[in-house]
């Protein structure tokens, strides 16, 4: 309850709906404090559902839709949730909501339930979601909550995106299915089997985090 | 107040009302578009046996096509149809889980056979589509294989998996892959079953009429696509020679 109230003494009453303060929200998760190579949540997803860009996309708008609409509605409960079982009810929340997202992927987009499968259940221990509603969300107004999630949710899609491209390229030489590399002519271009290994996300994501850290003057403490 | 353990219980309860509630609501609403999706995605495999669906955009055309040019009957090891499930209820082809159906024991199993009809004479079948079921290398495959009017030649394959390697075995969905099997043929010259085995390597040399070029990398899954089409197959021929030996009598009498 202390930090609210230390808030709302901070905050002004017209503050614009994309103040600088509200942006950062947006902008840090993006590469400062992103979930996935600087608080390495969300590792799970990143290696198992980056074979092929378009499921990554299908994931990347589930988990995103989850985040935040989980922070959404724990925003709105902050004040009504004994904090004994705050855990419990987060869970449940998000059960809830992956279960939904599953739900509508099985009648309305079949196939892509079928190669999502059990990775869309998964979602409900992506520590990514948990983590926000722990950290923020219990804590904060239900609109900069939107804006945090949102945040969290670009920042994990850009980095699985990432590292599925790359790998849809070189394990399998095509882009979102398309047929890359046949399509400019070098017929003879040999896929590498590493990249459609789960292996092959680790060694994406390990250079990712290394160009990230370069540039950002990461030190270890 | 928010601590105690009378509002602690009152919460949960609420919650759990409210949640379970609108999960019902989401399962129950969304229950007939899941279950279409579901005969959607069987029959769109039943059709990719026989012919080219990438032209059929949505899925009331598939569904049109489907109800227009296939018949189904269900039918046991022995050849003979079977009408009813073993509590008496009707069986239908379409709705007979291949999954559920391979746990049975062979002979106890309802093999479902589907039949493409010619498209100006529905009376004539152009080709046959059996579904069959078996074991990849980490999960289930599955597959429908069409043959042509003579039940033996193959006139296309669909095969499906859950969990193949993608890029290695999970190659067998590739059109590329099944395109190598049309025009095999099933049985030798003397009308015994050899089936079609996908061999080891890929050489990406012409085999013989029983053999389809491998895919590299992925031995294992195709060991498992050739267990299954001679475990499926075999159950078939009894109903293969039944046709057989009926189209003969049938084209005696004319």
């Amino acid at each position: 309850m202390s930090t609210e109230t230390l808030e709302q003494a901070i905050v002004k009453e017209s503050e614009p709906l994309l103040s600088k303060r509200r942006r950062k929200f947006v902008t840090d998760p993006l590469d400062d404090d992103n979930p996935v190579t600087l608080q390495v949540l969300g590792i799970c997803s990143a290696l198992a559902v980056t074979v092929k860009m378009q499921p990554t996309l299908v994931m990347a708008i589930a988990v995103t839709l989850v985040i935040i609409f989980s922070n959404l509605i724990i925003s709105l409960m902050r004040t009504l949730i004994p904090n004994r079982v705050r855990i419990i009810v987060q869970l449940a929340v998000v059960a809830t909501l992956v279960t939904l997202v599953s739900e509508v992927l099985k009648a309305y987009a079949f196939d892509m339930y079928k190669v999502l499968g059990a990775y869309v259940g998964l979602i409900i221990t992506n520590c990514i979601v948990m983590g926000r509603l722990e950290a923020f969300a219990l804590a904060n107004k239900p609109y900069d909550s939107i804006l945090d999630g949102l945040g969290s949710g670009l920042g994990y899609s850009w980095i699985i995106l990432a590292i599925a491209f790359f790998r849809e390229l070189l394990g399998s030489g095509s882009i979102f299915d398309f047929k890359i590399f046949a399509a400019v002519g070098w017929d003879s271009f040999t896929t590498n089997g590493l990249m459609v290994d789960p292996i092959g996300a680790f060694m994406i994501l390990g250079l990712i985090i290394w160009v990230q850290r370069t540039k950002n003057g990461y030190v270890e403490h | 107040m928010r601590q105690s353990n009378a509002y602690v219980l009152i919460f949960t309860a609420v919650m759990t009302i409210i949640l379970g509630g609108l999960l019902s609501l989401a399962s129950v609403g969304l229950k007939p578009a899941q279950t279409l999706q579901v005969e959607l995605d069987t029959k769109k495999k039943i059709l990719g046996a026989v012919m080219d669906i990438s032209s059929l955009k949505t899925g009331e055309e598939v569904l049109a096509v489907y109800q227009k040019r296939f018949s189904s009957t269900v039918i046991d090891i022995n050849g003979k149809p079977v009408e009813k499930d073993a509590k008496g209820n009707p069986l239908v082809a379409e709705k007979i889980d291949i999954q559920k159906n391979h746990k049975v024991s062979k002979d106890q199993r309802n093999y479902p056979v589907f039949m493409f009809l010619d498209e100006n004479d529905t009376s004539k079948v152009i080709s046959y589509v059996f579904p069959m079921f078996g074991s990849g290398l980490w999960d289930w495959i599955s597959g429908y294989m069409a043959l042509d009017s003579d039940l033996n030649t193959i006139k296309g394959v669909a095969f499906d998996h859950k969990s193949e390697t993608p890029g290695l075995g999970a190659r067998i969905t590739d059109a590329e892959i099944q395109q190598r099997y049309v025009g095999k043929q099933i049985f030798d010259g003397s009308g015994k079953l050899v089936s079609v085995m996908m061999v080891k390597g890929e050489t990406g040399k012409a085999q013989d009429e029983h053999h389809v070029d491998g895919m590299s990398g992925a031995t294992l899954t195709a060991k498992g696509v050739n267990v299954m089409l001679e475990n499926y197959l075999s159950s078939y021929t009894e109903f293969i020679k039944k046709q057989k030996s009926e189209s003969g009598q049938s084209a005696l009498a004319f």
